[in-house]
């Protein structure tokens, strides 16, 4: 079949591929692009680890094909970061533990981060139902909620108070 | 897992869509979230030649209303679905179906159109549809088919699509007052496919009896299926639990579930007559709100 050219534009900057079509976007950003943070879980749209933001609406990259994206504004784990300033949500999961093995990681910030940029004070149900398509199999979930409250909490200051720390913005 | 070589076209309008597709008719596959469509493909149980992707052509996604009834454009997400607020006004039992079906990543992309015409028997909409007494919309290179929901959901992932047309539109009669309804979901684990799937519309004369009904019922036969016995019990006839029970029963008895990883038959059946009942009350409680 014949290759089609692709144009997305990741974490900021443009980026062209000539792949099959039916290259999944996640292997376009891992193998095409090398940003491994996205990672491969279930590979069947059931854990969430390779949660990305296509337009700005969390998707799962394994059940995309890259031609799908083409023209897309992509968001991965690898734009979350400000320099060497880690995104709240980041810092939030250092700080209160959301992690183990770390696997879920990435996929759990990037929904976490659509979470927050529709719903900036989440309960912890609505936590719970956000990341309700993500699976983590170490934490049992109460530390990852925690990072997210916390990460909530800092982006809100961070809204009231714009000029004052210069933290990140939301994600999207 | 990779999908078997495959082309890929994005064309702008339905027009040129529906020109591919006959065509290309038998060897093409339509493409609209992706979210049923790319498992099947990763799995090569589907192997299209090529994939026909609706993702720009305007005014697939909408939901509007005539004097008549309710239209549901067939690219709409299950989150717009979800977040619709005048349409959970006039019918509640949208939300409910809406809010249950995968998780928060497959309602964004996955839509009510491609959910319909991939058709599989444990999916939460052919039943609601059923349920609502909607139509579906089919459009073709050669004219536009309105088809009932009812008789559209031949068996499993079979429907009454013809290989040239593609699905457009889903159009629900705009309900009378003192109507309810209501989908009452039984799952396994958070997101999941449904173990069984209840839908009830009730609609209530002046005297207090039931004028309309519609009940749906989701993977408990080879395809989702209007529980027609219980619909029989249930017209004309004063509402109460004791009612309910013997339509829900009803019901239970015109299902055919099989043995699978969500359990035996037999409870499948048990079950059948739980969700039925609760959809009926939630229904009813919604009709006399």
């Amino acid at each position: 079949m014949t290759k089609q050219h692709v144009s997305v534009t990741v974490n900021g900057q443009v980026r062209e591929a000539d792949v099959e079509p039916r290259l999944l976007l996640v292997h376009l950003l891992r193998d095409v692009f090398g940003l491994t943070g996205t990672h491969v879980g279930c590979d069947t749209s059931n854990c969430g680890a390779c949660t990305v933001h296509v337009n700005g609406l969390s998707a799962k990259s394994c059940t995309m094909l890259a031609v799908q994206a083409d023209g897309a504004e992509i968001l991965t784990i690898e734009g979350m970061a400000s320099g060497a300033t880690l995104h709240p949500l980041q810092q939030g999961f250092w700080d209160q533990h959301g992690l183990q093995c770390g696997f879920c990681t990435p996929g759990m910030i990037m929904q976490s981060a659509w979470l927050l940029a529709r719903n900036p004070d989440p309960s912890e149900d609505e936590i719970r139902d956000g990341i309700s398509g993500n699976l983590c199999r170490c934490t049992g979930y109460v530390n990852i909620v925690k990072a997210i409250q916390q990460a909530a909490a800092e982006l809100r200051a961070a809204e009231a108070a714009p000029d004052a720390s210069g933290a990140p913005a939301a994600a999207s | 897992m990779i999908p078997a070589a495959v082309d890929y076209v994005r064309p702008a309008d339905l027009g040129e869509a529906l020109r591919i597709l006959k065509e290309r008719e038998g060897e093409a596959k339509v493409l609209s979230g992706g979210y049923s469509l790319l498992p099947l493909l990763k799995l090569r149980l589907a192997q299209p030649a090529l994939l026909i992707d609706l993702q720009a052509i305007d005014g697939l996604d909408g939901i509007s209303r005539t004097d008549d009834d309710i239209r549901i454009g067939a690219r709409a997400t299950h989150r717009r679905i979800l977040e619709d607020d005048g349409l959970a006004a006039v019918l509640p039992i949208m939300r409910d179906a809406a809010g249950g079906i995968g998780d928060p990543q497959i309602r964004n992309w996955g839509t009510i159109g491609g959910s319909v015409a991939h058709a599989d028997p444990s999916a939460d909409w052919p039943a609601v549809l059923q349920a609502v007494h909607a139509s579906i919309v089919l459009r073709s290179a050669d004219g536009v088919r309105v088809v009932p929901a009812r008789g559209f959901f031949v068996d499993t992932f079979q429907t009454g699509i013809e290989p040239a047309e593609i699905l457009t539109e889903v159009r629900i009669p705009l309900p009378g007052p003192k109507t309810g309804s209501a989908y009452q979901k039984l799952e396994r684990r958070a997101g999941d496919f449904s173990t069984v799937g209840a839908a009830a519309l009730l609609t209530l004369g002046d005297d207090g009896r039931i004028a309309q009904v519609g009940i749906g019922l989701t993977a408990v036969a080879d395809a989702p299926f209007a529980a027609t016995n219980a619909e029989d019990a249930l017209r004309d006839a004063q509402p109460g639990d004791e009612l309910f029970r013997d339509a829900a029963a009803a019901a239970s008895r015109q299902s055919r579930p099989a043995d699978d990883a969500h359990g035996p038959a037999e409870y499948k059946r048990a079950m059948v007559t739980e969700m039925t009942f609760r959809a009926l009350r939630a229904a009813l409680g919604r009709a006399l709100a």
